[in-house]
């Protein structure tokens, strides 16, 4: 007979997360609520005696300083409706299971296989509200109805109910390990209905090539010897989706396109990857010659570089779009903690140092309609952050970078960008660190978490698929202490050397992570029936293809895995033998005894033909926003600056650990009250050295509405940029692409996509055309092709995004330097050209216009100021740099100014500007966004020095730091033509999200 | 010469143990170990064989019963392999011996919810106060000013003029008693160490975000009469060099950061009354 234990907050003591739940339904769904209190619910499955259910209660569920405990007994009074919110059957339940292990710590016994502990929150709301609006709260705020289930009562039926009934959200099911096989000998409309009904997501071509291959006699023979027939099982048809999926294979990257330009001039291109992203690093790697510094490059989880003489830098960045638009809190969490697996599972494992996030949301205070499929921009806003917080934050690892972009078409699906940095011996047991092998006769281990039906399918899930008793098949939950406890595990398993090769379950379960691995020595064996499952009744099938998190997949030599699975036990990690590696060409799957699936490697991996996508570039056409001349700027550059991308992201970020692990050196915010805007990261990994590692990041999707080449171009110097801002190494940088797109492969569904596939063919060749000149080789990247909303009705396609992140190191930490004015008296001085490069600005969007006229990179000119800027901070001449982007120079003027504390005087009139002099304007100069430029400040006594280090690069001095706080700006003419105090400058960029 | 051996424990969501360790050195200890608790139950590693034991911060069970609630019931109930004791044994019988406990951010939680501190009355294992969710609701990371109080009996802060300044970075840390008596005993024993202040350290203050969570009476740090276990919510070994500070690029700082104090005056205890 399962129990409820209710844990509530004792009469007088604050009740914070009923609080802020009080103003979220304020604030965001505008219903007047009196108070919120909360209820913690624990319902216990298990066979325990009254005295033991006590002891838990009273014991680990309880502080006995603030709160009450229950058992089987109601504690709500006074309130007007209750809603008690809890986990649908097999979502992942973190309280529930930390619960159950309490539990099994009192009683001294572990708890068996049936019994669990399931955790529930009750939400007690007061005040005038009706049924409708307690739904409204319990569905638009309290409660996701994907993973959780809600019920409601008035305080009139709960004193007539005796409280809520006590629910166990208990999966309920049998394992038979049933295996279907599939007839392919149909008719094409047949097959692409097995391929749409089976959420396979296989082309008619695709099925066809499996077709095809069923049909191969030798292949029957082999199949018969194993006592296969000549149809595939639904094992091998699930395995071959998933490796031939967009995701895992990267079909668009890998694709043959034929690219039209504006002239008509043709091209084709056999894979945008191999053509451009790998070509640029072969060809800087090749440049580079005995300076090269890369070490493993785009064939592991993550990129590898040189750190110091003992460590190595690894560095991966992910997206997690789809799961993140239906379940934000989850998608994000998951995000976070899948990619800490990918540096963790490079070469034999590295120690995590880092996480970056960057977020694409639509306004948060969007207020017409949405489409109803489609959560809010807020509510995915609050849900983003709040998982990479939990994620990043209990993972222990510090967020030192990231930023938030808005633009409206973001409602369609936000991105979330989380990345992860790794550092590794350069030496482990005397291989290189990022080098990793699998012999045959190895072992195949699974550790970690156990399998559900989380993630079956991916993202392709919708809800009607959900009922009561079905466990959610597509979202998951992430759990960073199951993860951390394997980490923490395998780390000194690696030192230990008990294992030869790891990687990380992902995308595509194991199917992926042991196919891959088995194609490093040509096959292997396993039986899905060894897998550890979290409640009966998956198929094998099932458990191949899952995505339950936590999970890392070994290679295990025999004559370790004794000691392996002894050390497993004693850090409480699961470890299993599911097989073992062969080199017969086969991934062999099964089932207890039976074969299941018997796909040989080479099909598996090399079966499917390159897709054919069109492409034609054709500019876009988009009105000249009309030029303005004003006597006074002041009010524009306080709109600009509360703007929602460039607004202070502070009560964000603060949530964030940004410290833990010791080596921060420039953090999120600087400045003399702690409040200003870095432009990079620095970081020491090796508490006793100073080398530094830099991470910055560019993205300005905005441009992509005027060219996706100079979109690019842009995103890779803002994070050079930035990179060389804190006192970066261009000596040592290296890049990493995360293309985020709309789907451009022309169907019904998509006419446009040969424009949108000339935009990424585009970027691309911005990549080639200014990565190699900047010998900034491309270590590791991803791509997320298909982030466009689409009901049959309305269609919303993201802008194409390119993330561009940028690693390298700071030779000596304490060389760093920081965005804020440091002293009256110091010589401003702005590096670089401005050109009449409106365009895709800022300040054009803020009066609905996009322009015509986008930033242009110029390559040389821009490496030759990064590098002399280096020389000049490690020479210790600079006292601020600053980065300019979104705003331009006034915005950045007022970034450095209100962040140290001091104002200038600025004369526009020693701006240097090329180009046509008519657009030598004071709003071109103050507002433009062209590229490569640098704020710096110089006390007086360096200046010959500088001048000296930054010779033959474009500079020039603008104006003074001031005692006093004001920004004062003199226009073209003279006069002045902005003038604003500090005070007022810092409110206008702090107010935006100051509440959120 | 005898070696100082200082202890860190980590393991199922512990995040600080390499910063926590790396301070030991510094503060001067010969040797600092980081060891996991998986290592503790195994009995491979045991208390008995140091000097000062650092509970670090971190996520211990994920926080998922309130910070560090799991932990101290794993504490509290589990064994340790190959004999017949209880791992909290282990723990009374080091403080018993007049050894060093620092707990830190997560490690003050489980410190307080273990009964190991205020301990007023020597029994450093039952609850009387406790740290809970932030009135502004939301984790934080920032820097405060703490004020010492130059009466207390803690060995920690020992020679601290006015105060020190270091991060926090927690969800869960506004301080509360069971009793107003339990206040008024920490107060009059001068345990309540640190407090949160504006930047002259002049006088504990309630405003945010200098104190951070809205704790009783501004109380950031807690020691137990004898002075020798400590508590606090900020996180001294994330200041031990002056590159921690988040305006090292505009002040002039001493080499070493405001929160190494804390690790050189027990390595300086362990040596004078220890070895």
């Amino acid at each position: 007979m399962p129990s409820r234990i209710e844990i509530a907050l004792k009469a007088g003591v604050r009740d914070s997360r009923g609080e802020r739940i009080k103003r979220e339904i304020e604030q965001f769904l505008h219903l007047p609520v009196g108070s919120v209190r909360t209820i913690d619910v624990f319902t216990v499955d298990a066979d325990l005696t009254r005295t033991e259910l006590e002891a838990a209660a009273s014991g680990p569920f309880c502080d006995p300083v603030i709160q009450t405990w229950s058992i089987d007994l109601p504690q709500a009074t006074g309130f007007d409706w209750a809603v008690e919110v809890g986990f649908r059957p097999g979502v992942t339940d973190n309280v529930g299971r930390t619960a159950r292990e309490a539990i099994s710590y009192l009683i001294q016994r572990p708890l068996t296989d049936g019994e669990a502990v399931y955790a529930a929150t009750q939400y007690l709301l007061s005040g005038q509200l009706t049924r409708e609006q307690i739904e409204t709260i319990a569905t638009g705020l309290l409660c996701n109805t994907l993973i959780q289930r809600y019920s409601i009562l008035s305080a009139a039926d709960f004193v007539a109910k005796r409280g809520f009934p006590t629910t166990v959200p208990k999966v309920t099911g049998e394992t038979r390990g049933q295996v279907r096989e599939i007839d392919l000998e149909v008719s094409d409309e047949e097959l692409l209905r097995i391929s749409k009904e089976g959420v396979l997501a296989l082309t008619l071509e695709e099925m066809r090539i499996i077709q095809a291959h069923y049909r191969d006699p030798q292949l029957l023979a082999e199949r018969a010897k194993q006592g296969l027939g000549n149809k595939p099982t639904d094992v091998e048809l699930e395995c071959l989706a998933q490796t031939w999926s967009e995701h895992c294979k990267h079909k668009i990257f890998s694709g043959t396109v034929q690219y039209e330009d504006e002239q008509g001039n043709k091209q084709e291109i056999k894979s945008l990857f191999k053509s451009y992203i790998q070509r640029v690093t072969k060809e800087v790697r090749a440049n580079m010659g005995d300076k090269d510094f890369c070490l493993s490059v785009f064939k592991d989880n993550a990129g590898v570089i040189t750190f110091d003489d003992k460590n190595s830098l690894v560095f991966k960045v992910e997206t997690h779009n789809s799961p993140s638009a239906l379940d934000p809190y989850g998608g994000a969490l998951t995000g976070i903690v899948g990619v800490n697996r990918d540096p963790f599972g490079t070469g034999q494992g590295s120690r995590l140092i880092f996480n970056t996030d960057v977020f694409c949301f639509a306004d948060p205070f969007y207020d017409k309609p949405l489409p109803s499929r489609l959560l809010h921009p807020r509510r995915i806003f609050e849900g983003v952050v709040e998982g990479v917080e939990h994620g990043g934050n209990k993972s222990g690892i510090p967020t030192v970078n990231g930023s938030i972009v808005f633009d409206e078409r973001f409602a369609g699906k936000p991105l979330v960008f989380c990345g992860t940095a790794g550092l590794m011996p350069r030496e482990v047991n005397g291989i290189p660190g990022h080098e990793k092998s699998i012999k045959p006769g190895d072992l195949i281990v699974m550790t970690g978490g156990r399998i559900g039906k989380d993630g079956i399918h991916g993202a392709t899930f919708s809800s009607e698929e959900l009922n009561e008793n079905s466990p959610v098949t597509a979202v998951q939950i992430g759990d960073p202490i199951t993860q951390k406890r394997m980490f923490d595990f395998l780390i000194r398993a690696r030192d230990k050397g008990l294992y030869r090769f790891i990687t990380d379950n992902g995308a595509g379960g194991l199917s992926s992570s042991i196919g891959e691995m088995a194609g490093e020595c040509n096959g292997c064996r396993m039986d899905l029936a060894k897998a550890p499952l979290k409640y009966p009744g998956l198929d094998p099938w099932e458990i191949l293809i899952s995505e339950a998190q936590e999970r890392m997949s070994l290679a295990v030599p025999p004559e370790e895995i004794d000691a392996f699975m002894a050390m497993a036990k004693r850090f409480g990690v699961e470890a299993t033998v599911l097989g073992e590696f062969t080199d017969n060409g086969v991934f062999h799957i099964q089932y207890g005894d039976t074969t299941v699936a018997w796909l040989p490697m080479a099909f598996m991996h090399e079966g499917l033909p390159p897709m054919q996508i069109p492409a034609r570039w054709q500019p876009p056409v988009n009105p000249e926003a009309p030029p303005q001349d004003k006597d006074d700027w002041s009010a524009d550059l306080l709109e600009l600056l509360g703007r929602l991308n460039i607004c202070s992201k502070e009560s964000v970020v603060r949530r964030y650990d940004h410290e833990v692990q010791g080596g921060s050196v420039v953090k999120p915010f600087t400045g003399v009250t702690n409040d200003g805007p870095s432009d990079a990261a620095v970081v020491r990994p090796v508490l006793d050295s100073f080398k530094g590692v830099v991470v910055s990041h560019g993205i300005c999707p905005r441009y992509a509405d005027l060219d996706a080449y100079h979109m690019a171009a842009n995103a890779i110097d803002e994070a050079l940029r930035n990179y060389v801002a804190v006192g970066g190494n261009p000596d040592h940088w290296a890049g990493l692409d995360n293309f985020c797109w709309c789907d451009p492969v022309l169907s019904d569904k998509t006419p446009d996509g040969p424009y949108k596939m000339a935009q990424l063919v585009r970027a691309n060749q911005a990549l080639l055309d200014y990565c190699v000149p900047l010998n900034l080789p491309l270590i590791s990247g991803k791509d997320s092709m298909k982030n466009d909303f689409y009901d049959g009705n309305v269609k919303i396609s993201i802008p194409p995004t390119l993330l561009f992140s940028v690693i390298g190191t700071i030779p000596d930490a304490r060389c760093a330097v920081t965005m804020d004015f440091k002293r009256p008296g110091d010589i401003v001085c702005l590096l670089g050209n401005t050109r009449d490069e409106l365009g895709g600005s800022e300040y054009l969007a803020m009066q609905g216009y996009t322009g015509t006229t986008v930033p242009k990179v110029e390559v040389t000119t821009a490496l030759a100021r990064y590098k002399a800027l280096h020389g000049a901070i490690m020479a210790g001449l600079i006292a601020s740099a600053h980065d300019l982007s979104d705003g331009g120079l006034a915005a950045a003027l007022a970034e450095s100014a209100f962040s140290g504390g001091f104002g200038c005087r600025i004369e526009l009139g020693n701006v240097r500007f090329t180009g046509d002099q008519r657009y030598r304007t004071d709003e071109v100069l103050l507002f433009s966004e062209s590229a490569s430029r640098l704020l710096v400040t110089v006390h007086p006594a360096h200046w010959s020095a500088f001048e000296e280090a930054m010779a033959g690069t474009a500079f020039s001095q603008i104006g003074q730091v001031t005692e006093n706080d004001a920004l004062t700006i003199a226009g073209l003419s003279g006069k002045t033509v902005l003038h604003s105090d500090l005070e007022a400058l810092k409110a206008a960029w702090q107010r935006t999200l100051k509440e959120l | 010469m005898t070696p100082t051996r200082a202890l860190v424990i980590t393991g199922n969501g512990t995040n600080c143990e390499m910063e926590a360790a790396h301070a030991c050195r510094l503060g001067g200890f010969d040797e600092a170990k980081i060891a996991h608790i998986a290592e503790i139950l195994s009995g491979e590693v045991r208390l008995d064989d140091y000097h000062f034991l650092n509970l670090t911060g971190g996520f211990l069970d994920g926080d998922d019963l309130g910070s560090a609630k799991a932990q101290a019931n794993r504490l509290k109930n589990a064994n340790v392999s190959g004999s017949n004791e209880k791992l909290v044994e282990q723990f009374t019988r080091f403080i018993a011996a007049g050894k060093l406990v620092l707990g830190v951010c997560n490690g003050f939680q489980l410190m307080v919810k273990m009964g190991m501190l205020p301990a007023l009355d020597g029994n450093s294992l039952t609850q009387t106060v406790t740290l809970c969710h932030n009135d502004c609701g939301r984790f934080q990371d920032r820097w405060c000013y703490l004020k010492a109080d130059a009466n207390s009996p803690c060995i920690f802060t020992k020679g601290i003029e006015k105060g020190i300044y270091l991060p926090v970075r927690h969800g869960e840390g506004k301080f509360l008693t069971d009793t107003p008596q339990t206040l008024e005993r920490i107060e009059a024993g001068h345990l309540a160490v640190l407090k949160y202040s504006e930047a002259d350290y002049a006088e504990p203050t309630m405003a945010f975000p200098a104190n951070p969570n809205g704790s009783t009476n501004a109380i950031a740090g807690l020691c137990d009469p004898t002075g020798r276990l400590m508590g606090l919510m900020p996180h001294p070994e994330a200041f031990v060099h002056y590159t921690q500070h988040p305006r090292w690029t505009r002040e002039q700082l001493p080499q070493d950061g405001d929160g190494l104090i804390l690790y050189k005056n027990a390595a300086e205890f362990v040596r004078n009354n220890l070895l």
